[in-house]
């Protein structure tokens, strides 16, 4: 796949609108260990990464995006606070056949800056600056809301550590929900095994079932099967509190909108109120960059996608058809920061622009 | 030119092809010596037989190299990105049933569905500090399937055979692979996810769309009205 000469024209103009914010510029080694990859994503990153075999390093990706490298470089001796941009091939596997292109030139900015409204604002605001005359369409959203919401919620740690852990899997989480609200149906096997457990311990039920084999040994199978006892006697969340995390997932509203909507909410879901306090100066800040946040759309659901790192702030700019990627992404990711910082942590917000689809928004 | 159809060259799987084919009035037979891969058809003109293994054919039918092939179900899904963008559905054959399911140890017995999977992997990454390993060689149907599912915190290990065995030798926690009456997986003491057939597998005829239609139109049209089936949309 060529990268086209109109591409690397709008990479470097991008590039220097970026390095003109006062930004460093940073590289990345095209070839990127695997492993912290791996460890981070799993088979989703397997399924979207070129993976390949290094002689003396082991398994090495050809790089799918810059934010890992970059926190590492700055986790590993940056001084705070920190803005920085980018400009290079990433390199994605494409599954399905049409026109997405499997390596392309990315474009970025990167700040590690503890004021996260502000932060945000910036960053968005900048790339608005950059793409709001092509005529797209910018959609924002909040995960941190989302979380907030899951930590409220009057039910046991475990289904809340279940919920949190899927919140980025929408389909598995519907499901998790449905069934600790009481809407789903217990499975019949689960209700067989529960039934089972009334009269037999899980060690005698593990004996009757066969011989102990592979890694995962006797005392977790028992561990789980006491959580699957413990579970069943905890009552399902309340239907209203349900009720209210439900029409959270689908609250879709112009930004200011929507914070009416959620200060609506809030003293029926008290646990929020941190998050939309941060949603809210947020909103303040993107007013002061000239953001008009009476209209710009939102999305609670927003940015629950399967590489899951967003945590806060999302942000999209769309030119085309849902088919088509967008022009930009974006978002808050402190807690990647936390997992890469082993024991540090940096709030940190960045986004990327696809100057290829910026230079064919322009031609056409 | 002839018209190419690619077909299993060994085993059973050659065989009921030969018999299917043969039971519709296009007779297939291997030609020179017992163990050279040459054939030919005969009740029909301009049809050419290519032996290959079952596992190369999705390729060949991808690349246009042949024309029709008969193959695993499974191994077309599994090996083509797109696949029914690439190969269209002519006939399924009625034989080489299997299904590629998701097996874990039959003492786990907190573990019969994917939720419980889900579950189960999340706490063992917790506990041994990596992934649950699912051991296949049905790599993309499995990690399509796992994904559409939402399961997390797994991640596969490539076997390309034996995969029973890869629990018990402490190389796998559970596994993804085709099993037709279960056997193999009862011996090894494993048992079936109740939500987790991905895939119910049979042999299959295919055509490929990116191979060159020109004069084998007219012999496709031939052979699919002698087979009693209906003719496919050619694209091109």
């Amino acid at each position: 796949m060529t990268i086209s000469p109109a591409a690397r024209v709008e990479a470097e103009a991008l590039f220097a609108a970026f390095r003109a914010t006062g930004a460093a510029p940073v590289e990345a080694d095209v070839l990127q260990p695997a492993g912290t990859l791996l460890d981070l994503y799993g088979e989703d990153i397997r399924a979207r990464a070129y993976v390949t075999q290094d002689p003396l390093r082991g398994e090495m990706v050809l790089r799918p995006d810059f934010t890992v490298p970059v926190v590492q470089a700055h986790m590993s001796g940056g001084a705070e606070p920190a803005r920085y941009c980018y400009m290079g091939e990433v390199f994605r596997k494409q599954d399905h056949l049409g026109p997405r292109a499997s390596e392309y030139l990315q474009v970025g900015f990167e700040v590690f800056d503890r004021d996260a409204p502000k932060a945000d604002a910036e960053v968005f605001a900048l790339f608005a600056g950059l793409l709001g005359t092509l005529g797209s369409k910018a959609l924002t959203g909040d995960i941190g809301i989302l979380l907030a919401a899951i930590e409220g919620l009057t039910t046991t740690p475990r289904r809340k550590a279940a919920l949190r852990r899927h919140v980025w899997r929408p389909r598995r989480f519907r499901a998790l929900l449905d069934r600790f609200a009481g809407r789903a149906p217990v499975s019949e096997a689960r209700a067989r095994l529960l039934g089972h457990l009334k009269t037999d311990s899980a060690e005698a039920l593990m004996q009757a079932a066969g011989p102990l084999t592979g890694l995962r040994g006797a005392d977790e199978i028992a561990d789980r099967a006491r959580a699957l006892i413990e579970d069943a006697e905890a009552p399902p969340i309340a239907a209203p509190e349900a009720a209210l995390l439900y029409d959270l997932l689908g609250l879709a509203a112009p930004a200011d909108s929507a914070l009416a909507h959620l200060r609506g909410i809030q003293p029926l879901m008290p646990a929020i109120a941190p998050a939309v306090d941060r949603f809210e100066a947020r909103l303040a800040a993107l007013r002061a960059h000239g953001i008009d946040t009476a209209s710009l759309p939102f999305e609670a659901s927003h940015g629950r996608t399967t590489l899951e790192y967003y945590d806060g702030f999302v942000f999209t700019f769309h030119a085309g058809d849902a088919e088509t990627p967008p022009l930009a992404s974006g978002g808050r990711y402190d807690a990647l920061t936390a997992i890469l910082g082993q024991g540090r942590s940096i709030p940190a917000v960045g986004g990327i622009i696809r100057p290829a689809l910026v230079a064919e928004r322009k031609g056409a | 030119m002839s018209l190419k159809i690619g077909v299993p060259s060994k085993g059973r799987l050659m065989e009921k092809t030969f018999d299917w084919f043969g039971a519709r009035g296009v007779t297939m037979v291997r030609t020179g010596s017992e163990r050279e891969y040459a054939g030919a058809v005969e009740g029909i003109g301009g049809v050419e037989l290519v032996l290959l293994s079952a596992g190369e054919i999705p390729r060949e039918l991808a690349a246009g190299r042949i024309h029709l092939g008969v193959t695993g179900s499974d191994l077309v899904r599994d090996k083509l990105a797109d696949w029914n963008k690439q190969v269209a559905e002519l006939a399924p054959l009625g034989f080489g049933h299997a299904d590629l399911i998701i097996a874990v140890p039959a003492c786990w017995i907190d573990v019969d569905t994917l939720d419980d999977l889900d579950a189960a992997a999340s706490a063992f990454r917790a506990r041994h500090g990596f992934r649950l390993r699912i051991a296949t060689k049905y790599h993309r149907l499995v990690r399509d399937f796992l994904t559409a599912n939402g399961v997390a915190d797994y991640q596969l290990v490539d076997s390309q055979g034996a995969t029973e065995g890869t629990v018990k030798n402490l190389t796998a926690e559970a596994i993804a692979d085709i099993t037709s009456t279960g056997e193999t997986l009862r011996a090894n003491h494993l048992k079936i996810l109740t939500d987790a057939v991905i895939h119910r597998s049979q042999a299959t005829l295919f055509l490929s769309h990116r191979a060159d239609w020109g004069a084998e139109r007219a012999v496709l049209e031939a052979l699919v009205a002698k087979l009693g089936l209906s003719a496919p949309a050619l694209s091109g």
